[in-house]
């Protein structure tokens, strides 16, 4: 009864991706989560903007969740929620032990042939920044208070600060305005937004909410509770100018500082991890380097769009369908990221799967012109002209009908500054 | 000249727009909707909004809620303050009305999950 052939880890885009494509496989495939509804942080998006690429209609987050959700029950997964798992053990035959948590039902260990790790992100918080300051109430990170606001229907504050330009502070922008709360400022570090620009004019624009970009927050005021922030911008040495320091009175500070692969459970399965996007080492079959082991959408990286998450998990989920059948394929070239990237998917590659594998990258550089190129031995073997690359936004990048031999280096070339 | 970006999709198009008789010359723009944008936010700049509604199910104490349309600006705020004071029913459903035809806008209020 407790016998699967995938088990996926996560209902969030990609995990409910993933299961449709299994499940209409005729793979038996339960989809695991520590929540009560399925959608993951979907759930909490109430806003519009997602679906747009993968239904071809625009949605909210709910709504682009709910039909996931009733697609894979369509194609016949099952479901087992409320439950956080644990652990998930190696078998001698190659085949996993999972064990579950739940309020209902207690410590409840399922088998699995394959699994897929599909459990997303959590937010980088405060204290992996040290900003100076007291410990006050009405500092949240922008994902919590976006949960609180949506979910509970508790207001966090009634003026805040946003630090940090990733997509949830600034749709929690609009939020808050929306809900009659005043949005002092937000404040990016980098010269550029971490969101994706339409966010920028439709959450800071259209209510006029000032953006300090290569600006630093160098104090939190305020003993019981938040009373202001401290800012100030950077020099050229990329160092708060204190004499150009101002305050902003605030009681309400949110964190939109990144997201990180939530990897402790794989971790302790022996899942090699890239320390360039926090999640798995993969190959172009999306296997980590645990034979049997999957992962996708936030969890092996950060996507801007929860779309993207779900196109990426339906991949995977087909090359796990190819793992149960028995294919096996040896990826026998590395994929590594050169100048201008952060870092590109997959890690490794089998000649073979160069038709039907998207890679994609993450850009470091602001520019309105570049050109990708791919490189074997030192010789471009494919190039891709680029229009607008901003860090916000991903890359990505097919490479149909080309001969790989070897290591292939991507590099992002600057044609304009 | 003006410049707007579009936010139709998360290319967001950077569009370039000037006057061209009693309409705007819009470039800049990679896809039709851009040219539709454009116009559209020169004359009458609209959107979505999405908020959540008080829900009479004990369980679910909030319901995520969007307008059926993009609604005038100018708009919002009234928008926003009927939702804020409506309650949904108990088991409302991903699609169902539960503001209709506010002040004659022929805009509708419609909930987005299944509680």
């Amino acid at each position: 009864m407790n016998n699967y052939d995938v088990i996926i880890i996560g209902a969030g885009a990609a995990g409910l991706a993933a299961g449709k494509v299994c499940a209409q496989a005729s793979c038996s495939t339960l989809i695991i989560d520590r929540a009560d509804r399925t959608g993951g942080v979907l759930d909490q998006c109430i806003h519009n903007g997602f679906g747009v690429r993968y239904f071809k209609e625009e949605l909210t987050g709910p709504e682009f969740a709910h039909r996931l959700s009733i697609r894979a029950k369509k194609a016949g997964a099952d479901f087992a929620l409320s439950a956080t798992v644990t652990g998930i053990k190696k078998l001698p035959d190659g085949t996993f032990h999972i064990r579950a948590l739940s309020k209902n039902e207690g410590v409840t260990v399922y088998h699995a042939r394959a699994v897929m790790l599909a459990a997303g992100c959590r937010e980088r918080t405060r204290g992996a920044l040290a900003i100076p300051g007291g410990r006050p109430a009405g500092i949240f990170t922008a994902g919590a208070a976006q949960k609180l606001l949506n979910r509970s229907g508790f207001l966090p504050g009634k003026s805040a600060v946003i630090v940090g330009s990733g997509d949830i502070g600034l749709i929690m922008a609009r939020r808050l305005r929306w809900c009659g709360i005043e949005v002092k400022a937000v404040i990016e570090i980098m010269p550029y937004t971490a969101g994706l620009t339409r966010n920028v004019v439709q959450c800071l624009h259209d209510f006029n909410i000032p953006l300090y970009l290569s600006t630093s927050v160098v104090k939190i005021s305020g003993t019981d509770r938040v009373c202001g922030i401290t800012a100030a911008p950077l020099d050229r040495q990329r160092q708060p100018d204190m004499t150009k320091a101002f305050d902003i009175k605030c009681d309400t500070v949110l964190f939109s500082v990144g997201l990180i692969p939530e990897m402790e459970l794989a971790g302790k399965l022996g899942v090699k991890e890239n320390p360039a996007t926090g999640g798995a080492v993969i190959d172009s079959t999306y296997s980590t380097s645990v034979p049997g082991v999957f992962s996708a959408g936030n969890m092996l990286h950060v996507h801007d769009l929860a779309d993207f998450a779900a196109e990426e998990a339906e991949y995977a989920a087909k090359c796990m369908i190819d793992y149960l059948v028995g294919v096996r394929t040896v990826a026998e070239f590395q994929v590594k990221a050169g100048e201008n990237l952060k870092y590109a998917i997959p890690n490794r590659i089998s000649p073979s799967a160069i038709d039907s594998l998207r890679f994609l990258f993450r850009p470091t550089v602001v520019t309105d012109r570049a050109v990708l190129k791919a490189k074997v031995n030192g010789v471009t073997v494919w190039n891709k002209k680029l229009l607008y690359v901003r860090p916000a936004e991903m890359i990505s990048a097919e490479l149909k009908n080309c001969n790989i031999s070897g290591d292939i280096i991507f590099e992002l070339e600057e044609t304009e500054k | 000249m003006t410049e707007l970006i579009c936010i139709n999709c998360p290319q967001g198009c950077h569009l370039q727009v000037s006057p061209k008789g009693d309409s705007w010359l819009i470039s800049g723009n990679r896809c039709p909707k851009g040219v539709a944008y454009g116009q559209q936010e020169m004359r009458d700049p609209r959107r979505t909004v999405t908020a959540v509604m008080p829900c009479e199910n004990p369980e679910h104490p909030l319901v995520a809620v969007r307008t059926d349309r993009p609604c005038p600006k100018a708009m919002i705020p009234a928008i926003l303050n009927r939702i804020y004071h409506s309650y949904a029913e108990k088991n409302v459903k991903n699609g169902d009305i539960v503001l209709k035809n506010i002040d004659n806008s022929e805009i509708s209020v419609i909930v987005t999950e299944n509680i």
